[in-house]
């Protein structure tokens, strides 16, 4: 008999396929299969920009522990095209195991790894089809998790039922054939896989990140969203359409981003809550719409799904790279509100409380996400909402309303046509207290006081940074946005005691804080998903703060926790 | 309603002596007070350009927004608030050239909007550069050698869309455009409504005389309804036919085929939705 393999607390298994070829249904079926049987799992998927072929992966990381970010190492490799072993093999250890048919697998990447021919798709042909290959191939991996079937046989029933009963039976079949197989490898080859289940796991909830940014403009009162498709922004688009009935959300794909931009502007005018998601390209051609936004104080959410650019760079991959972009799009000086969720929670608190700084400022707020949020997704409690409230901001208006009048903190009661005695009229042009074109410049300077002074008031509402670790630290980490999960388990990988983490989850106002938290570490290292740092860059305008050591990774992927832990180590 | 309701009084107003949308102000004026509709229940929607000043000069909700965009918020106006009558004002420049991909796609999108397109044949902002309209051959500071490209002809574009409503009117003729401005907004769909105007400082080709000159009246034997015919009438730059070209009152209009307007009218703005109690009830659904 073999050495005894054993996989204690966590294990992270990957399927790699061609597109079209279901590892990602597969990954799907299982992560809310090991959520309901009580462990954690955290999911997330790497694409080519295709329909069909090319060389895909998903990762599913089940665990004991919560677990809210991607690792580098495969536990087990499920490879479901002949291509799919090589577009993974760098991640392929002595430790992998890798089941598969016969022509997708190969020992040529790994000496010691165990490597073994399954014939998925053989059993499937058995039953009926090679449809049926993902369900034999989950059921396999329920039986090396030694994981009763009667979960997967659950969801079958449920994803399956308006179909036939012979589709739900045969599935259920390819299942169980699985499993036995998944069963008789442990036995015979003595691996022991021990995650240890928590029983209230199984209540949670399984989202991603397109969900949760949908859901929180739903919180936050989102009533109209326009957008063109671009990927990876476009989850959150077909979110709202599926549930705009339900929801009362007037939903319209608009023929560029430049008429999105502007209808959604329409529809705050007219009185709606309106976004606007879009990726760095559209958010580009929107760059008129948001200074026109600006100028004419009209309340405006817009959701940034970031990619790799420029120009169309990576479509399918993630990165950080267009901060600067958010920070300074649209020409002229007017004041702005950035969010940069770090995880699930903040994704959908931040989205939510984006509609209620909107309004209540009259400016643009703009959701900072990327592919990786989007994509990835994990098992969180319920969103508790009982302190969430859709604030509205919008007056009856009178005979005398002046939709720019002159107020002390620069922000004028917004009224809407149709509502009151008043008329309203907006202008792209500066104009008066009215609303009207004017070329007097007192006016002009006026004007522009006014829009900068709700800076004054902003800044009462930027959200602090958060603080992780020890407060007398030596080395300060720090990021924003969806590295918040990463960092973290980094450091706890690392575990040090004068280690701490900042984290952004608001980079535009920056909180004022920030230089007091830098000043007080030997040494601030920024982690970042792109190329010229510019946080830091950020940083350094507002504080005059530079930070020296920087983590940066711009190759289309996310960190990986071992990654991050190897090159922080190499910095202190 | 009593014109002087729109009136503002002692205002500056920006155009050029003799300009023809002083003739399209009173229109507009004349029309809504004829079709009694309140300046709080009007939105105009305009963009950049001398036409696009209009709702500065008239008592109106209005959204004077970027170039070429106000048919895209004048939309979502409409859509939000359907009690609103809404209408999306420019000119040749603005709405043909900035703004044809919105032109073109609202014709699809159909919303009950009335779109009223300026159209003197060249740029009056920007000083008299060729506009997409402007006719072959005519001679700008930048189009030296005169304009080689087609004129864009936006009533065969709207006719070959299956625009619901397509007029043509002259600025020079008060009653006929009052009239036919009156039929476009009160027809419920997308109306193009293409104002024919001298622009006095900018071009002195397409004058006064020659709209007069070159334009003619279609009568009453004329039937809009018929699409191929209508196509014809598009089509006709010997000399262009003053009058509705074309309509199809068939077509459901943008609002009315939207999902949130299926099961009640009231618009989304005003509307109460238990967000709360159903995301949970979603939330349910992701466990």
């Amino acid at each position: 008999m073999t050495d005894k393999i054993i996989k204690k607390d966590e294990i992270n298994l990957v399927f790699a396929a061609e597109a079209g070829q279901g590892s990602d249904t597969i990954s799907t079926i299982l992560a809310k299969v090991f959520k309901d049987a009580g462990y954690n799992i955290f999911s997330t998927k790497e694409a080519m920009s295709r329909i069909r072929g090319g060389a895909n992966s998903n990762d599913l990381r089940v665990s004991s522990s919560k677990i809210c970010a991607g690792v580098w190492n495969i536990d087990v490799l499920i490879p479901l095209s002949a291509n799919a072993l090589d577009h993974v093999k760098d991640r392929i250890s002595d430790n992998t195991l890798i089941f598969g048919e016969k022509e997708f697998i190969s020992t040529r990447y790994c000496q010691k790894c165990k490597v073994r021919a399954v014939n998925f798709s053989g059993i499937a042909k058995e039953i009926g089809g090679i449809i049926y290959t993902n369900t034999v191939a989950a059921g396999f991996i329920m039986g090396l998790m030694n994981l009763d079937t009667i979960y997967l046989e659950e969801l079958l029933k449920k994803r399956f039922a308006k179909k036939s009963e012979d589709i739900v039976n045969k599935n259920i079949e390819a299942a169980k054939r699985g499993y036995e197989k998944g069963k008789e490898f442990c036995k015979n080859e003595n691996i022991s896989i021990e995650i240890k289940r928590d029983e209230t796991i199984k209540d949670q909830i399984i989202i991603n990140g397109s969900t949760a940014v949908g859901m929180g403009c739903i919180a936050g009162g989102c009533n109209y969203v326009s957008s063109y498709p671009m990927s990876p922004s476009t989850g959150v688009l077909i979110f709202l359409a599926a549930n705009g009935k339900e929801f009362d959300i007037i939903v319209e794909q608009a023929e560029d981003e430049i008429a999105a931009i502007n209808m959604t502007l329409g529809a705050w005018y007219a009185g709606a809550r309106g976004l606007a998601t879009t990726s760095g390209g559209g958010y580009a051609l929107m760059k008129e719409g948001i200074s026109l936004a600006g100028m004419i104080e009209t309340p405006v959410v817009i959701h940034l799904a970031q990619r790799p650019g420029p120009a169309t760079g990576l479509p399918t991959r993630t990165e950080q790279g267009d901060l600067e972009l958010a920070l300074y799009a649209g020409h002229g000086e007017f004041p702005r509100v950035l969010y940069a969720p770090g995880d699930l929670q903040q994704a959908f608190y931040l989205s939510q409380k984006a509609f209620n700084i909107a309004d209540k400022y009259q400016v643009p707020v703009t959701i900072l996400t990327d592919q990786y949020i989007l994509d990835s997704s994990y098992n969180v409690e319920e969103f508790d909402m009982s302190e969430l409230s859709v604030d509205k901001y919008i007056i009856e208006t009178n005979e005398n309303y002046k939709r720019y009048e002159y107020t002390e903190n620069g922000i004028t009661p917004r009224g809407i046509p149709g509502f009151g005695k008043g008329l309203v009229g907006l202008d792209s042009d500066e104009h008066d207290e009215e609303g009207h074109i004017t070329e007097n410049l007192n006016t002009r300077v006026k004007m522009v006081d006014k829009r900068l002074k709700k800076y004054e008031a902003l800044n009462d509402d930027i959200i602090p940074p958060e603080l992780i670790g020890p407060e007398n630290y030596k080395t300060l980490l720090l990021a924003w946005g969806t590295n918040l999960n990463i960092v973290k388990e980094a450091m706890q990988k690392l575990n040090k005691d004068d280690l701490a983490f900042l984290h952004y989850s608001q980079v535009w106002p920056l909180h004022p804080d920030t230089i007091k938290y830098l000043e007080k570490a030997e040494k601030v290292i920024m982690i970042e998903n792109n190329a010229t740092s510019q946080f830091a860059k950020l940083i350094r305008q507002q504080t005059g703060f530079t930070i020296q050591d920087k983590i940066l990774k711009y190759n289309g992927h996310a960190f990986y926790v071992e990654e991050l832990v190897e090159k922080i180590s190499d910095l202190i | 309603m009593d014109i002087n309701t729109y009136n503002m009084g002692d205002i500056d107003i920006a155009w050029c002596p003799g300009c023809g949308n002083f003739g399209i102000l009173n229109i507009i004026k004349e029309t809504l007070a004829a079709l009694d509709i309140a300046p709080q229940s009007l939105v105009v929607a305009s963009g950049i350009g001398q036409a696009p000043k209009t709702p500065h000069y008239f008592r109106t909700n209005y959204f004077n927004g970027l170039h070429g965009r106000s048919v895209s918020p004048a939309v979502a106006v409409k859509s939000v608030n359907p009690e609103l009558t809404v209408i999306a004002e420019g000119g040749d420049g603005d709405m043909y050239g900035e703004g044809g991909n919105h032109f073109i796609h609202n014709i699809r999108r159909n919303p009950d909007i009335t779109h009223i397109v300026h159209n003197n044949m060249v740029y009056g902002l920007t000083k008299g550069q060729a506009s997409p309209t402007s006719r072959k051959g005519f001679v700008t500071p930048v189009q030296v050698n005169g304009v080689i490209l087609e004129p864009f002809n936006p009533l065969a574009v709207a006719v070959s869309l299956d625009a619901s409503f397509v007029a043509r009117t002259f600025s020079g003729d008060k009653d006929h455009a009052v009239e036919i401005l009156k039929q476009a907004i009160s027809h419920k769909g997308y109306a193009l409504v293409d104002i024919f105007q001298p622009c006095v400082t900018f071009n002195k080709v397409n004058t006064f005389k020659w709209f007069k000159d070159n334009t003619y009246y279609l009568d009453d034997s004329y039937d809009p309804e018929d699409r191929v015919e209508a196509f014809k009438k598009a089509i006709e730059t010997e000399k262009f036919p003053l009058g509705v070209i074309y309509k199809n009152t068939q077509k459901p209009t943008f609002e009315d085929s939207l999902n949130v307007y299926q099961d009640s009218k009231e618009p989304v703005y005003k509307r109460k939705v238990e967000r709360q109690k159903k995301l949970s009830k979603l939330m349910q659904s992701m466990k």
